[in-house]
């Protein structure tokens, strides 16, 4: 019989015990595996090719108060500007105010949208169809896959921010690599229907050069309109898409905590398991010493148990977090920040490090305590 | 006969380990929960609670905000003026109030970047309608001036906010005059300045809601059906707390959120406990055996491990409401998706989070032990005490 051989026999000799302490760890660990993928898509990742050449101009005050239209020249003729295109969240209902009925509406300019974002694609007979049809929109192709909806149909939005209603036909649908949950149709259509927000702009799309280019190009923008009425503020599309997020809330202390908490919870429930299970074997342990098992082969072999344990646990959580991840991203309400996310590989990998550490950690007291055991007493050990 | 109670506590004495890791286990489960609720009890305060019920707010007829675009034209204060049922203060000014919203950005205090808030541009008159707002420190606004009165937690929370500093915003600087507390209203996320002041800068031909008092709630109802009704207005009345009622949905992605981990991290407990339970159980096999032989019977058997297990729950759910004391009050803000802005709120411990937050608990022992206690019970006599 091998060390490791010994080790996994004994981890899973109490299965009852064994069991329950894997699905703890596990249950431990699929929340560790979405927070920490929730982290990532938040803070690290730095989104497509095409996303990191893309800036958003808005209103410096707010994003709440519209930028003259008449910008979007003056920001095409910023040297390292490829392209810009005008866009106002119209905030509409369709059917009614239920979560799953909630998507985004942009009112845009057909010719040089899908210029800006490249990312989104589309047949080009459909997007020609829909720069002929005023009233016309494009939908992200997941949306239309959810509501059934198919080219041709109409979508009625009732405006809440805005008087006045939209009576939208489908020309189109868009693919794209993460979900948008957005549709688009022409700006024109809405400053027909509401006259004030004519020739004006809610923010400006903008493509730089480069990726390189871009904070220049943002300081470039901003420069230009620093000393007129309505100043603007300039960012890279990350740096734009966090300033949602912060408004959630404090979302790294909330995610941080959450994080720690778990950790902690891992090596409570490791530790305890092992504290019990090797108390219980204090005679085991006498007579694994009588027969020549040093102290510190004492030690690993239930380190090693420890360890196989909450690995185990680990990867079964891991696992379970990734599945249960694409499960929020499609969640009503949730969809809108988590959307296209998914739990990479390296995240499943560093949640099984934590595990395997946690219990590392938490093996090692009673695992020495139980190694320097007195063997006369060991063996004299009841229950 | 029962088993009595003081076995199980110096069982769970005696094994003070096991006890004490489990019962941390229950407790950091348990904060989680009571953050959650807390959370939530201070946003169904700030939001649930706001509004007087003789209030009615008057928006543009298919608006659900008091910042959509196209708000309420200012001609139409005369027509309202006049309706009957509205309430006039001892000098006989009608109580009518035409409001401006706007969002301004902040940098918060803690440098975690800046965020919407909402201000509010009203009249003396319109203070006059918000009694309950009360002035912490110095002075309200003065009519014409470029003063602003900031809510406590906004001047906890960001940057600007004490009393002689100047924000800069629209056309040129304002000043702080004073901090008003709430109460815990909706308000509380809102700085107020005068009202004149902004239509002036900003030339504004509409307000963005008409507030009006009634002389009781039940004429407001009236008022409110009169003004809805009224096809040449083209606006929708609305009683004040049904207005902030409709705003709870306020950090639903949190709440969402916090349930699964609350629930997933609960999960996770109750195995934790099973676990205690069952070694516990394992360990006192022929002590079990031998009060089976003095009498006891297995339903008190059954009850006594049960009882242990939700006597470490609640120790467990004791602990984690301990911890999260400190917590209590503190100020927390989320984006309210009706203003775009900043709805500030504190966490509050209510008496209903504490009791949940151990039922939250008891549950969790009771599943734990539920399984452990019923094995026990169930055993041989003859086999467990030959252990």
């Amino acid at each position: 019989m091998t060390l490791t051989r010994f080790v996994t026999k004994n981890a899973f000799r109490n299965k009852r015990r064994t069991t329950l302490t894997v699905l703890s760890i596990a249950f431990s660990l699929l929340l560790l595996t979405m927070m920490m993928t929730i982290w990532k898509a938040f803070y690290l990742d730095q989104g497509s090719v095409e996303s990191s050449q893309r800036l958003i101009t808005r209103n410096k005050v707010s994003l709440i108060f519209f930028l003259p239209g008449y910008y979007r020249e003056k920001i095409r003729a910023i040297p390292g500007v490829t392209h810009v295109v005008n866009q106002t969240w119209y905030g509409g209902q369709y059917k009614d105010s239920k979560p799953e009925n909630m998507f985004a509406q942009f009112g845009t300019d057909p010719q040089e949208f899908f210029d800006v974002y490249k990312d989104l694609r589309i047949p080009p007979d459909q997007l020609e169809a829909w720069q002929k049809d005023r009233a016309g929109t494009v939908v992200d192709a997941e949306l239309a896959k959810k509501h059934g909806w198919k080219i041709g149909d109409r979508i009625y939005l009732k405006g809440l921010i805005f008087p006045g209603n939209l009576d939208l036909t489908i020309r189109g649908m868009y693919t794209s690599t993460q979900p948008t949950e957005s549709i688009y149709f022409n700006s024109t259509y809405l400053e027909e229907g509401y006259a004030p927000i004519k020739g004006r702009a809610g923010f400006f799309g903008v493509v730089a050069d480069s990726a390189e280019d871009v904070p220049k190009v943002a300081k470039a923008i901003d420069e230009e309109f620093k000393n007129v009425e309505r100043p603007t503020k300039t960012e890279s599309e990350h740096a734009f898409q966090l300033g949602w997020i912060a408004m959630m809330g404090n979302v790294k202390a909330f995610i941080l905590s959450i994080c720690l908490a778990v950790v902690f919870a891992i090596l409570l429930v490791s530790a305890n398991t092992m504290a019990m299970s090797i108390r219980e074997r204090a005679r085991e342990v006498a007579v694994l010493k009588t027969l020549g098992f040093t102290q510190s082969k004492v030690l690993r072999l239930f380190v090693g148990e420890a360890v196989t344990v909450a690995v185990l646990g680990g990867m079964l959580g891991a696992l379970a977090g990734a599945g249960l991840m694409e499960l929020a991203a499609k969640a009503p309400g949730l969809n809108f920040f988590l959307a296209g996310v998914h739990v990479a590989a390296t995240t499943m990998l560093v949640a099984l490090l934590v595990s395997a550490t946690m219990g590392f950690v938490s093996a090692f007291v009673p695992a020495y305590h139980a190694s320097r055991l007195n063997i006369v007493e060991g063996l004299r050990h009841i229950g | 006969m029962a088993i009595p109670i003081s076995y199980n506590v110096r069982n769970l004495k005696l094994r003070k380990g096991a006890t004490v890791m489990t019962a941390l286990g229950i407790a950091l489960t348990v904060t989680i929960a009571i953050f959650i609720m807390a959370l939530l009890a201070g946003l169904h305060d700030a939001f649930a609670t706001s509004g007087d019920p003789r209030n009615v707010l008057v928006l543009r007829k298919g608006s659900n905000s008091e910042l959509a675009a196209g708000g309420v034209d200012r001609e139409a204060m005369q027509v309202l003026k006049d309706l009957p049922g509205l309430a006039k203060n001892s000098n006989g000014d009608t109580l009518i109030s035409g409001e401006d919203i706007l969002v301004i950005v902040l940098p918060r205090k803690d440098g975690t970047g800046e965020t919407n808030v909402t201000m509010r541009f009203l009249s003396p008159i319109g203070l006059q309608m918000r009694p309950n707002m009360k002035l912490v420190a110095g002075r309200w606004f003065s009519p014409g001036q470029r003063e602003v009165v900031v809510s406590k937690s906004i001047h906890e929370r960001f940057s600007h906010t004490n009393i002689g500093d100047t924000m800069s915003f629209i056309k040129g600087d304002w000043t702080v005059v004073g901090i008003f507390d709430s109460g815990g209203s909706a308000h509380e996320s809102e700085i107020w300045a005068d009202i004149n002041q902004i239509t002036t800068d900003l030339d504004r031909s509409q307000y963005s809601s008409i507030l009006m008092q009634a002389t009781d709630a039940v004429t407001a109802q009236g008022l409110k059906n009169r003004v809805s009704d009224d096809q040449r207005l083209k606006l929708s009345g609305m009683l004040e707390p049904e207005y902030y009622a409709s705003q709870t949905n306020t950090g639903a992605p949190i709440k969402i959120v916090g349930w699964v981990v609350a629930f997933i991290m609960a999960i996770g407990s109750i195995f934790a406990a099973m676990n205690t339970m069952y070694a516990a159980v394992a360990y006192r096999g022929r002590e079990i055996a031998t009060l089976r032989v003095m009498g006891f019977s297995r339903p008190s058997i059954l009850t006594s491990f049960v009882l242990e297990s939700l006597l470490l729950a609640t120790l467990g759910a004791l602990v984690g409401i301990v911890l999260m004391l400190p917590f209590n009050g503190m100020t927390t803000g989320t984006s309210n998706p009706v203003t775009f802005s900043e709805a500030v709120f504190s966490l509050r411990m209510t008496p209903n989070v504490v009791i949940s937050a151990l039922i939250f608990a008891l549950v969790m022992g009771l599943f734990g032990g539920l399984a452990p206690a019923w094995h026990a019970a169930r055993r041989n006599i003859i086999v467990a005490l030959r252990d």
